[in-house]
Order: structure tokens, then sequence, then C-alpha cells
């Protein structure tokens, strides 16, 4: 595969590209730090590849108006941070219900609220599974590097548009900010889903037994959209049995698709004792940690990078609570992951959440006293 | 003359969901004889609409229909115009979905001067949750949340319009569908933030409360209040608080109405044509693309 020159870049900055080359070509958005660089890369470069970058009145109105923009057949994306990730969440169930392939990134920052103005923190995750009103599944994906925010929203453009489904990426500010070297993949070197409108005649935009891609409007296709349940064509039921085959495929069409759209990045010992669970930039800790404890002291400790969030990775943790004596689970907020993993562990490992929550990021040092308190 | 098109509408999708003598219906059938009137292809129309018993107008309509979130049909519409330049878009909202909820979009909307066309069904009230007052009650109305009659001041709607720079707005009423339709077709001609905004009736959740009489009284009283702009002294004054303009209006018309009970200005109310907004934006970005080509391949470099 051919790259392009090293660059230093940022994770928002990365997170431009990623879209960029994904074929993303819409935005809008609303300024809020720590997710302000994404929105100002879109405004610089969508122009130069024929795209439109809008800035809205509000997130609310940046989240309709990426749906919209979606409706008419472009691959789009909005990027933003605590305040406005809340405000958005009503049009993202709207998407979510009328099945609009739309990405949304999430620069975590400490919350509730204004919270403190803009330290790090991971607050957002149970926020991006259950945020928005009712019962659906939803796709989240979380970066622990540069590049890592390159190839995942690569991916979760992707998975917005095979699945027909809001995805969502949390960054958080750390990875949002931070700077490193990369060498990204040339332009149009990329495995971007392709739409393909054949068999329009027959076209059902909800069809219960295929997903179609979204056909345009203004194609001459004419159907209906709308965030009520619907049937096959669009229009509004509350017939039971069309509810429950609706809401089943809905869900099923993410369960099903599990093995595709769940990534982990595993490391360490193959027969850990101890394995440490977590995601976004508590990633980098935890590898320092694993090195310390496994490169050099040799005992058998590894680490498990969950890329994906939701759906959660369930298996994985399975396997590794069959396996281990204890699961360590560090997050920057009072424990949100930390329950799947006790979920899907069973009781068969003992789970340990290490949190922090004052605005800092869990040092290396932190995860290795647990490690060390594991084999003592 | 039957101007009505059949292809427009989504026959196997009747009996609609409104009330006997509700002013939706009305509405709906003026914009579909409007859109065949103007000549806009069918493939290139689309609706959007936003909450509220209003707004359901979109699902009878046989086009790309959009029916969106309360309040944010104007903020869906514009990324679906944006996205799609060619799209003739209708937007339909109920006075609490455009007004109260919606008001920010509406401004803003107005204020770019997007290609939209918005059209605003003018009940006075919440219908579709049964009757609590909205920013269109007018002063000392009763609704559910208001029970001894609101407060609170009513918007005039073209004036929020013009002042935040939609550049065609007019006011058309249930009552006098011919006149509704030929204001939704100058809308359609205007390139730019249009506003029509149609005075209709919710006889169940505003008219009974407020003793107002059956479905046809209420159309009658807003047939006899209407009075063409043209026929008032100029049109500046089409702009001013509806109150005052009653009040004058009463005056030269030699109107019987209480003065409590104001005129209705119908007809086009403002038309200043201004740059669009989604025009512009493609115009820049043809430019931009010439402009950045050289650059770009500099920039796109690659090694293995
Ligand atoms: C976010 C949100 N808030 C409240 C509602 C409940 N709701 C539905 S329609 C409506 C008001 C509709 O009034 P209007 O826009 O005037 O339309 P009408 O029904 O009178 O045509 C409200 C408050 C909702 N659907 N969504
Ligand atoms: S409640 Fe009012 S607005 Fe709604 S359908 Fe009935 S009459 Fe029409
Ligand atoms: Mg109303």
């Amino acid at each position: 595969m051919k790259y392009r020159k090293p660059q230093l870049l940022q994770g928002n900055e990365a997170c431009v590209e990623g879209a960029l080359d994904a074929g993303v070509r819409f935005f809008a958005g609303y300024p809020i730090t720590p997710s302000t660089e994404i929105a100002e890369g879109m405004a610089r470069k969508l122009p130069r590849v024929g795209g439109v970058f809008i800035q809205m009145e509000d997130e609310i109105a940046g989240m309709a108006a990426v749906i919209g923009a979606a409706v008419g057949g472009k691959k789009s994306l909005t990027a933003t941070s605590g305040p406005g990730f809340s405000l958005k969440q009503e049009n993202i169930g709207y998407a979510a219900i009328a099945e609009i392939p739309c990405v949304i990134v999430n620069v975590q920052r400490f919350g509730p609220s204004t919270g403190i103005p803009t330290a790090p923190a991971q607050g957002e995750v149970m926020q991006a599974r259950w945020g928005t009103h009712g019962d659906r599944p939803i796709i989240a994906l979380s970066p622990s590097s540069v590049y890592e925010t390159y190839y995942l929203t690569t991916a979760a453009v992707n998975f917005s548009q095979k699945f027909r489904t809001p995805v969502i990426l949390l960054l958080d500010e750390v990875v949002g900010h931070m700077r490193e070297k990369v060498s990204l993949p040339a332009s149009g070197r990329l495995m971007v889903e392709k739409q393909n409108y054949s068999d329009i005649k027959e076209y059902k935009p909800f069809d219960e037994r295929k997903l179609p891609p979204l056909v345009p409007f203004g194609e001459g296709v004419y159907y209906h959209i709308t965030g009520l349940v619907h049937d096959e064509h669009g229009f509004p039921t509350r017939h039971p049995e069309v509810v429950v085959r609706f809401m089943e495929r809905l869900h099923r069409k993410i369960n099903h698709h599990r093995k595709e759209i769940i990534m982990t990045d595993y490391t360490g010992h193959v027969e850990p004792k101890v394995c440490i669970i977590t995601y976004g930039c508590t990633v980098r800790s935890a590898r320092a940690a694993l090195q310390k404890a496994y490169l050099q002291k040799r005992w058998p400790v590894s680490l498990l990078n969950l890329q994906t969030l939701w759906p959660f990775p369930a298996e994985e943790v399975k396997r590794l609570a069959d396996r281990c004596d204890y699961l360590l689970v560090p997050e920057m907020n009072m424990g949100q992951i930390v329950g799947e993993v006790e979920k899907y562990a069973h009781g068969k490992a003992e789970v340990l959440g290490i949190n922090r929550y004052d605005g800092d990021m869990i040092t290396p040092g932190q995860i290795f006293q647990h490690i060390e308190g594991c084999f003592s | 003359m039957k101007s009505l098109r059949e292809e427009f509408l989504r026959t196997n999708k009747l009996p609609h969901i409104w009330c006997p003598g509700c002013g939706n219906g009305i509405v709906t059938a003026a914009l579909v004889r409007a859109i065949g009137k103007v000549g806009f292809e069918q493939k290139d129309v689309a609706v959007v609409s936003g909450i509220g018993c209003s707004s359901r107008a979109a699902g009878y309509l046989n086009f790309n229909t959009l029916h969106t979130t309360h309040g944010r049909a104007l903020a869906f519409a514009t990324g679906l115009k944006l996205a799609q330049p060619g799209l003739k878009v209708f937007v339909v909202m109920g006075d609490g979905d455009a007004t109260a909820i919606g008001g920010n979009h509406f401004i803003h909307a107005a204020r770019r001067n997007i290609d939209l066309n918005a059209i605003i069904i003018n009940n006075h009230i919440y219908g579709m949750t049964g009757g609590q007052h909205s920013p269109l009650t007018p002063e000392g109305k009763k609704a559910t949340t208001a029970p001894e009659g609101t407060l609170e001041r009513e918007f005039n709607i073209l004036e929020l319009a013009v002042s935040a720079g939609a550049t065609y707005g007019a006011r058309g009423t249930a009552a006098q569908p011919r006149l509704l339709e030929k204001l939704i077709v100058g809308a359609s001609q205007n390139e730019g933030f249009s506003v029509v905004e149609a005075m209709s009736t919710c006889p169940v959740s505003y008219g009974r409360r407020n003793r107002l009489g059956s479905a046809v009284d209420m159309l009658k009283d807003i047939k006899q209040r209407s009075v063409s702009v043209e026929k008032l002294e100029t049109k500046a004054e089409t702009t001013r608080p509806r109150r005052d303009i009653a009040e004058e209006g009463a005056e030269e018309e030699g109107e019987t109405h209480d003065k409590q009970e104001e005129v209705i200005p119908v007809g086009v109310i403002f038309s200043r044509p201004a740059p669009e907004f989604v025009e512009r934006y493609y115009r820049g970005l043809n430019k931009e693309k010439e402009g950045k080509e050289g650059k770009e391949e500099k920039e796109g470099q690659v090694e293995s």
C-alpha cells in the first residue's frame, strides 16, 4: 500500500483526514473545545474536494443538517464535545430509527455540564450507548492514538453506510489534541463502502430482508422517512406484528454483524493471570504499565484495547475471564465500562476498576500498582 | 379547472388522521395545487416537515418526504438542500413547531436566505398535544396551559421573518384556498427563504375552548377579518404589529368587529430578492476548486 509522507498530526486532524479519505463530503456542526479543530479542518478541506461545510446555529441543527445531507446522498459527519453531544441526542435517535447513515464524533471532556473546560475524561461511554431515548443498538468506536483515530474514523464512516446507522466515534481530549508522527495511506487507497442502487423498481427503503442503501432524494424514487415506527416503505404503523419485526430487525442488523464490527487489539502474555481492559487515551498508560510488568518483570499480564465499545466485545471478555484471575479496568470516570466487564466475566475472574476523576490521566504507575497487588 | 394533480397525492394513505373541520387538509391541497401550477417535476420536489398535526401532511404527498423531529425541520432541510441543490424543498410546520421549539432554526434559515419554502400552518395552538398555548396564541386566548387566557404576547411570524432576512413573506388563510395557492406559487418562484403563513383552524383544540363556534364559523370569521394588503394604505404598515393595523383597518374599512379582533392582512407582505445561500456556496466552491488544484497536487505527494 502506498503511504503519504510522515506527518505530525493531532488526533482531531487525523479524524478530518480519515473522514475525507472515507468519502465524507458534508459536515455541519457548532464549535466546542476540544473538538473545534475537526470543524476547522473540515471548513478548510471540504471545499477543495467539492464538499459542503456549514456552521449551524447549534448542535441540534448540526445533527439535523447532517441527517438531511445524508438523505440527499452525501456521506456526512458532525463533531462535538460533551454539552453538544447531549444536545444532539434526540436527532441521533432519529437517525437510528430512520436508518440514516451518519457519524457523530464526540471528543470527551470533563462533565457533567460545563464541568472542567476542557480537562480530559471518559464520561460518555454510557451516553453513547443509551443517551438517546428508546431501545436501539448503536455502534461506538474509541481510538487510543492518532493513527487509530484515522482508521477508526474511516471504519465509522464505512459502518454507518453499510448498516445504515449513526456511528459514534468517542475521542477524548488527550487523543484529540495529542500530536504523533503518522504515515497515512495515500488518498484513494482505502476500502470505502460503495453505494449501489440496483433494482430501484422494487425498492423498499426499509426492506425487512435486506438492507438496501438509501436512494438519495431527487432520484425519482418516492418514499417516506419518519421517526415514527414504520413499515417497509417508511409509512407509520402501530400494527404490533410490524412493530415487533421492525424493532428486531433494527437490533439484528447490528448484532448479526458483531464479528465484523467488534475490533479489539490484544497484546501481552498469551496465558495471562491479569488482563487490563481499557480504551481511548487510558490504553496509553496501560501499555506503559504492561511494558514494565510483562517485559521487565516477566509477569503473565496482557492488555485488551477496546477499539469498539458498542456493541460490547462480550466474547473477548468472556474468554479472558475464563483464563485470568484478575481483570483490571482503568477508565477516566467513576466506573462505566467496568459494569459491562463484570457482566460478561460472570464471576469467573475478579474485576477491579481503576478510576480517576480529577481531570487528569490515569498514570502507568497507578495501573502498575494494581498489577503488583494481583501478584503479591 | 382541475389543477390538483392526483399523482402528487398518496391516495392509498387516505383518509387522513385530521379531525373533521381541521384546516390542515385545505392548506395541504393548496400546496399540492401550487406545486402543480409552478410546474416543478415530481422528482425534483422534497417535502420536509416537523412534528405536529400539520406536519403529518408530508405523509400524504407523493414526493420524497422527510418527517423529522419537533422544531427541527428547517435544519434537516438545510442539510438536504445543501446536499442536493437541485431539489425544490417545501418545509411544512405548525406554529409551535416553527416559532417555539424551532424558532432558532427559523430565524437562521431566514438569515442565510437559503432557498427553502416554509409553509407555516398557524392554527394558534398546539393541536397535536391537545391545546396548549403556542407563541402564536393571541394574547388573552385560552389554552389548556392558560386556562384564564394567555398573558403572553404573540409573534408576528412575517415580521420576525423579514427582520431575520427572509426574502419573501406572504399570509394566506384556509378560508381562501385559491389565494393561498397563489401565494405558495410566489414562494416557490422566489430564490431564497420564503415564508407563507397559512392561517388555519383547529376547531378541536382551539376553537371549542375559545367559543369560536364550528369549523365553518371559524373559517367564516377568518374570511371576514382578512383584508388584502393592497387595500391597506402602504406596504410598510403591514409589517407593523397587527393590533395597530387592526385598529386602523377597522376604521378605514368601517368594520363592525370589536377592536380586540384584528384584521388579518393577507397577500404578499414582502418580497425583496437578495443573493441566495446555496447558489453562492456552490459558486464559491467552483472558484476554490480552480484555485486550489495546484496546491492539492503538492500535498498529495506519496511515498511507498
Ligand atoms: C422535543 C419534543 N417536545 C415535545 C413534543 C410534543 N409535541 C408534539 S407536537 C407538539 C406541538 C405541535 O403544535 P404545532 O407545531 O402548532 O402543530 P399542530 O399540531 O398545531 O399542527 C408538541 C409539543 C415532541 N414531539 N417533541
Ligand atoms: S387537533 Fe386540531 S390541528 Fe390537530 S387534527 Fe384536530 S383539528 Fe386539526
Ligand atoms: Mg399549531
